[in-house]
């Protein structure tokens, strides 16, 4: 496996490399889908442009990365297409790792339920064989590594590709169980990017089961365990906040950055929901609708944590395809992320309902953002709806697809439990539905 | 005859009860009871009338005034008040509180000044054919006073020639230094020279305020509203958006000690429209208004049916005298106007004051100490003479002015000489050259365009002509851009012939969004005989629908570029000259008119930025919240719900059926 790895790799850097190389990077780095005001590599180089005149980059309202990036590249700016191949390779590894790490667990899981009995007898086409696990990791390496989307945001070099890597570190270093690099990754990636503060719910779930510490309030286990766990993470988020006001001595960063991500004052389009709202807002609701649609992104961690406290990883992935759908300035790299996991849920095939029309809608806006994008704003033979229409469907088609596969899994642990093929009294089959 | 008696017992009753009234309100007034008789009250009316005819007498004069300019309509109720307060002021001082019939100005003068005056007038005018065949006119009326407006503790209440509003603005604000500037179109360097006074296309404004203000913005912001109404303009659009402080490009042009760009503020609007209503205004500060002297060529008609109309105010301290112990103030009030050879002179190469003005001179502003006519006479570049002037004078004058050497034919109005027997002069100038001469380009010019296409990105590109034959020199160049526009400083390239030209000094403040405006301000050298381009991209953001224009695509302004420079003079280039003069002044080749200052302002930008579309806010809310409300709600139903068996209900026939038959006692099916 781990030569197929590297060939996956090879082929992965090659592409990005040849895309480097060719014309098509610049007209790349400039479309509105691949990056965003929070993460346009134009707007990093302008950073330290400014900093180089002595100005401080968050004095203007063009550069909003954190500190640490700045610094990362005012070392390796001359290295810049490595660093985000290298981002992209290691996000691809360590999903690897931790899949491989984790269809162990669950095989491992599977098995002792099954020799517990506990499983209903005509489920076995539902159980997971280790044939069909075992390409599961390369799968998702090629789903990330490959898919179309990464490879645009690092030819762009998009910093969400080093985002992504971060939060692939912290859900490898989750799943291998070592807390403390697990809340210090956690700390780096909410530090980039704000929201995925809410993937501590998963990552503490999983590990509390990975200690075989029971989830309840009356558990002092758990509390121990919680509020370790929580101290390291806020810790370790303290500790880098005051590394990056150290770095420039001042905390403009914090509005800058934090600021910019929750009010949302740049309505550059993007293929989100939030630019074409708040630029058609009436003024008097804007405040409103700002809090509505940014609680609207963490309000799911609660309802779902509740509904799939013994599925943690799932939840991850629910949690951070939430995320790349409602955060404030989405990518199609924040996309690629949570699509790397689709071939882990591959045994949820069977159960997808509609899997067939959402494959066709994302693929038919994918190709239409950039032709509605060229009406609109070179040609003027098309005016803003046309581009505002294909976001609204790109955003009901990965909703509708996330919320399949959650259906799905449900469904799948319901027959695990209940029995596949349910028969009426009368020997007719019975027809599940959702009450 | 009993009829004619009873006639006039009514009358008397008649007259009784109509003055009672009247009586018995006085009496109110007053705390008496008693009646008087009708001869009190009538007296009592006479009094009570006196005000009113006064008052009167103020209408007649308002009357009179409108009769005489119809242009003066157009009034700001400030500067009305203004006009009537100064001589009343007067009038008090002199006789003691008696409150006569306001006396003209004029009256005034002619009267006899107070023994110490500390305030003089000047107003000249320099008309300068060009060789386009185009004719510029620029007036400058300048108030110098020797008094201190700032001083807290002892306000200045008494204005006799400086205006009053403009006087209570400075002291109010502690303003040093005030420059404001109403163009109407834009000055083409290139086939006009060098303008004598530069002003960008809209409306130029920059304050130093003294350093003892505290809070420079709020007076900032208080200051612009007060001279939008002054001059009848929208000076109060400028905001933090659009006010900068230039670090290097405006210092002080008057006595100042204080160059702390902290209390500077400049801010154009380009978009800004000149008309009328701001002549007017500006007419009203003149002491002579447009009564009298060069003023009354002044018509809002002829003025406005021009290719370029730039009017400016410039307040500045200056020294008293040459120690420089005590400044007095100086108002200095220019207009300058270029006739267009075929809009307004019927493609005819003669042009005459009536001609351009539709008025002529008849006499001086009897307040202005001098009043002066200018006529540039100086030869074509090939040593033709250019124009026929007439009538002809005998003064002439030669001086270098921007940097060339011009020779003037003076018209001295406070003598009667050129009156002549018309008592009137009508400058006539007639073109001996028929055809248009090309002339010798400017030495420092600049032109600026949008480069790029579509409405994502951009790119500002900025010529600059260096066109001396050899010597290099250093200009300073200010953009502000707005906010909207996101300028990338990383992509500045300055290249001058094909190669790279780093800034020596480059001042950059980024913008941001909705506070406040770009600024970059930079030191180039030009070398000799070039042409140096200087681009910047940027990014076009998309607004609010509530920030775009009532004209969303007519595009947004971006103020002109300034270049201000000390331009090394055509006067050192002219060989021929040297030979002219004595030996001994001209071993050395600097001299000192060798270099003088000059600014250069580029074109405004027109840039169009991508729309929403503005008809459809409740849709894209509702749009909007139904993707979020699909996204909620299919999670909800997940989240809420549990897998159950689905028990097939009973359909509708059968449970019709079921009714009728418990109705009926029988068991159902």
């Amino acid at each position: 496996m781990a030569a197929s790895l590297v060939l996956v790799l090879l082929i992965a850097v090659t592409v990005r490399a040849v895309l480097f190389r060719s014309s098509l990077a610049e007209i790349i780095a400039e479309r509105v889908e691949v990056v965003s005001p929070l993460n346009g590599w134009k707007r990093v180089v302008e950073g330290l442009a400014l900093l180089d005149l002595g100005v401080s980059p968050y004095s203007g309202d063009v550069f909003h990365e954190t500190p640490l990036v700045i610094y990362l590249f005012h070392f390796v700016i001359d290295y810049s297409e490595i660093v985000f191949m290298i981002a992209d390779a290691i996000t691809a590894v360590a999903l690897y790792l931790a899949v491989q790490d984790y269809n162990k667990i669950v095989f491992r899981k599977q098995k002792y339920t099954l020799e517990a009995g506990r499983y209903p007898l005509d489920v076995v086409e539902l159980l997971r064989t280790p044939k069909e696990m075992m390409y599961i990791p390369i799968k998702v390496a090629v789903f990330y590594l490959l898919n179309p989307f990464t490879v645009l945001s690092c030819v762009a070099k998009s910093t969400c590709g080093l985002n992504n890597a971060i939060t692939a570190l912290f859900i490898l270093c989750t799943i291998k169980g070592s807390a403390l690099l697990s809340a210090i990754f956690l700390a780096l990636a909410t530090y980039q990017s704000l929201y995925p503060f809410t993937l501590f719910a998963p990552a503490l779930l999983y590990q509390l089961q990975r200690q075989f510490i029971p989830i309840s309030i009356h558990s002092p286990r758990f509390w121990i365990f919680t509020s370790q766990y929580g101290s390291m993470y806020l810790g370790s988020l303290v500790v880098i906040t005051c590394l990056s006001f150290f770095l420039l001595s001042s905390w403009d960063f914090v509005t800058s950055v934090y600021g910019f991500i929750l009010s949302v004052p740049d309505l550059t389009p993007n293929i989100g929901l939030f630019w074409y709202f708040f630029a058609e807002m009436f003024e008097h609701f804007r405040p409103f609708f700002i809090c509505v649609f940014q609680i609207n992104v963490v309000f799911y961690t609660i309802p779902l944590s509740v509904k799939l406290k013994e599925h943690p990883i799932f939840l991850m992935f629910m949690q951070i395809a939430v995320i790349s759908i409602f955060k404030s300035y989405p990518t199609v790299g924040d996309i690629s992320l949570y699509m790397a996991f689709l071939p882990l849920w591959h045994h949820l095939y069977r159960f997808l309902r509609n899997i067939f029309l959402v494959s066709i809608v994302l693929i038919a806006c994918s190709v239409l953002f950039p032709v509605l994008w060229h009406l609109w704003i070179y040609a003027g033979s098309a005016n803003s709806n046309f581009y505002y229409a294909i976001t609204l469907a790109f955003n009901v088609g990965q909703i509708l697809l996330v919320s399949d596969y959650f259906y799905a899994y449900l469904r799948r642990e319901h027959h695990l439990i209940h029995g596949l093929y349910l028969k009426k009294k009368d020997g007719t089959e019975e027809t599940l539905i959702l009450k | 005859m009993a009829g004619a008696v009873f006639g006039m017992l009514l009358l008397f009753v008649f007259i009784n009860f109509g003055s009672l009234p009247i009586k018995s309100e006085v009496s109110h007034l007053d705390g008496e009871q008693t009646f008087s008789t009708s001869k009190v009250s009538t007296e009592e009316v006479h009094q009570n009338q006196v005000p009113d005819t006064s008052y009167h007498h103020h209408r007649e004069t308002f009357q009179d005034e409108e009769r005489a300019d119809p242009a003066e309509l157009w009034t700001s109720p400030e500067s009305r008040s203004q006009q009537y307060e100064t001589p009343l002021v007067e009038s008090q001082v002199e006789e003691g509180g008696q409150s006569e019939a306001p006396a003209t100005r004029n009256g005034l003068a002619e009267s006899g000044q107070p023994p110490k005056v500390n305030d003089r007038f000047q107003e000249e005018l320099v008309i300068r054919p060009l060789l386009s065949g185009d004719v510029y006119s620029s007036f400058q009326f300048r108030t110098s006073w020797d008094t201190d407006l700032l001083n807290k503790q002892k306000k200045v209440s008494h204005f006799r020639l400086f205006p009053k509003s403009l006087g209570q603005v400075i002291s109010k604000f502690s303003i040093r230094e005030l420059h404001i500037s109403f163009t109407q179109g834009f000055w083409r360097t290139q086939q006009w020279g060098p303008p004598f006074l530069p002003a960008p296309p809209g409306v130029e404004l920059w304050v130093w305020f003294e350093h003892t203000v505290q809070d420079v913005d709020t007076s900032w912001k208080e200051l612009t509203s007060v001279l939008s109404g002054i001059f009848c303009a929208s000076l109060n659009f400028i905001d933090s958006t659009n006010t900068i402080q230039p670090s290097a490009s405006f210092k002080p042009l008057g006595v100042a000690n204080v160059t702390d760009q902290r209390f500077l503020r400049y801010a154009v609007l380009p978009r800004e429209v000149v008309c009328t209503e701001n002549l007017t205004p500006w007419k009203k500060l003149l002491p002579c208004e447009s009564k009298a002297g060069l003023a009354v060529l002044l018509k809002s008609e002829k003025l406005f049916h021009s290719s370029f109309h730039s009017q400016a105010v410039h307040i500045q301290p200056i020294c008293q005298d040459l120690q420089c112990k005590k400044t007095s103030w100086e108002l200095r009030q220019t207009l300058s106007i270029v006739f267009d050879l075929h809009a307004t002179g019927q493609s005819k190469r003669e042009w005459s004051l009536f001609k351009m003005f539709s008025r002529t001179l008849t006499e001086p502003c009897p307040l202005a100490s001098t009043s002066k006519v200018y006529v540039d006479i100086t030869e074509t570049p090939k040593g033709d003479d250019m124009i026929e002037v007439a009538p002809a004078v005998t003064l002439q004058m030669h001086a270098v002015v921007l940097g060339d050497r011009r020779k003037y034919m003076v018209y001295d109005l406070m003598t009667p000489e050129p009156y002549g027997s018309l008592r009137s002069l009508n400058i006539l100038l007639k073109w001996k050259l028929q055809d248009s001469e090309e002339m010798l380009p400017p030495i420092l010019h600049a032109e600026r365009y949008v480069g790029g296409y579509g409405l994502q990105t951009g790119e500002i590109h900025t010529l600059i002509y260096n066109n001396h034959p050899f010597r290099a020199f250093p200009i300073l160049l200010m953009e502000s851009v707005p906010w909207y526009l996101r300028l990338y400083i990383h992509t500045l390239s300055v290249i001058s012939k094909g190669r790279e030209n780093k800034p020596s000094y480059i001042h950059y403040r980024p913008s941001k969004d909705r506070q406040y405006p770009h600024l970059l301000e930079m030191l180039v050298q030009l070398p000799p005989n070039s042409i140096t381009k200087v681009t910047v991209q940027f990014e076009r953001a998309l607004l609010k629908w509530t920030e775009y224009p009532p004209d969303p695509n007519h595009g947004f302004y971006v103020s002109s570029s300034v270049l201000s420079a000390q331009v090394p003079s055509a006067v050192a280039l002219d060989a021929n000259h040297t030979t002219e003069g004595p030996l001994f002044t001209n071993l050395f080749p600097i001299m000192e008119e060798s270099s003088y200052f000059m600014r250069v302002y580029t074109e405004p930008l027109l840039v169009n930025l991508p729309t929403p579309d503005f008809s459809m806010p409740y849709n894209v809310i509702c749009l909007t919240c139904t993707v979020v409300a699909v996204g909620y709600g299919s999670l909800y139903n997940l989240l809420t719900r549990t897998f159950q068996v689905e028990e097939p209900s009973a359909g509708l026939a059968k449970r019709i059926a079921n009714v009728i038959r418990r109705l009926r006692g029988v068991p159902p099916l």
